[in-house]
């Protein structure tokens, strides 16, 4: 399935672009970025620290182990620091 | 109940002044400014996740009025390019007590700081950097 993939902050700045649209067949979210670490060194550098990184599903915090499900969007960003 | 996001600066004075505290006997307000550690800071740019943050913040703003009774509340957080001294965010809440009204601003900010899809990036003369979160702001969810 297809699913469009957002980054935000150093996530973003690491891999060189905020979106990408991606074919995946992964189950859950740390499938998916195991398909993506395999793009390229970028990617390896963006999701080196895996304890660093947060993801949403269509918005809404979940974590690595959620699976993706009809998720259309996937977002994957430092922790956050609002406020 | 009020949620705002936005690159624009805003008089927090002047929001207080529009806040109805709905019957409410308590108002507690809090605004969050762009503080310069080092004393070289330049700016401090505000990145988010626009699909994302109106919604986060607003169901935060219904859990706190939920928890804590609070007749209003009222959350406003900046984005894009701010410089030292310049008000980042907001939060204001009405109840009909005191205690309400500060656990549910106090509440709202846990949730703002570690929660809600933001992202601080410091410029300086020597680069810049992204804030790292605290783990202290991090325990402090776990205390609600």
């Amino acid at each position: 399935m297809q699913v469009n993939v957002l980054y935000f902050a150093w996530v973003r700045e690491r891999i060189g672009h905020g979106s990408e649209t991606v074919e995946t067949s992964a189950a859950t979210v740390a499938d998916l970025m195991a398909e993506l670490v395999a793009k390229g060194p970028e990617y390896e550098a963006a999701f080196a620290d895996k304890s660093a990184l947060r993801a949403a599903l269509d918005q809404t915090l979940v974590d690595m182990d959620a699976p993706l499900g009809s998720a259309r969007e996937v977002a994957f960003f430092p922790p956050m620091t609002g406020g | 109940m009020r949620i705002a996001v936005q690159d624009t600066a805003f008089d927090p004075s002047v929001e207080l002044a529009g806040f109805d505290a709905c019957g409410g006997g308590a108002v507690v307000t809090f605004n969050g400014v762009v503080r310069d550690d080092t004393g070289d800071l330049q700016a401090m740019e505000i990145e988010h996740y626009p699909a994302m943050t109106e919604a986060a913040l607003r169901d935060f703003a219904d859990q706190a009025v939920a928890r804590f009774n609070l007749t209003n509340a009222l959350v406003i957080h900046r984005y894009g390019t701010l410089k030292p001294g310049e008000v980042i965010m907001m939060v204001a809440t009405a109840a009909k007590h005191r205690k309400q009204a500060f656990q549910g601003a106090d509440f709202l900010m846990d949730y703002l700081k570690s929660r809600a899809p933001f992202w601080k990036k410091e410029i300086t003369a020597s680069g810049a950097d992204w804030v790292a979160a605290r783990g202290v702001d991090e325990d402090a969810l776990k205390g609600w």
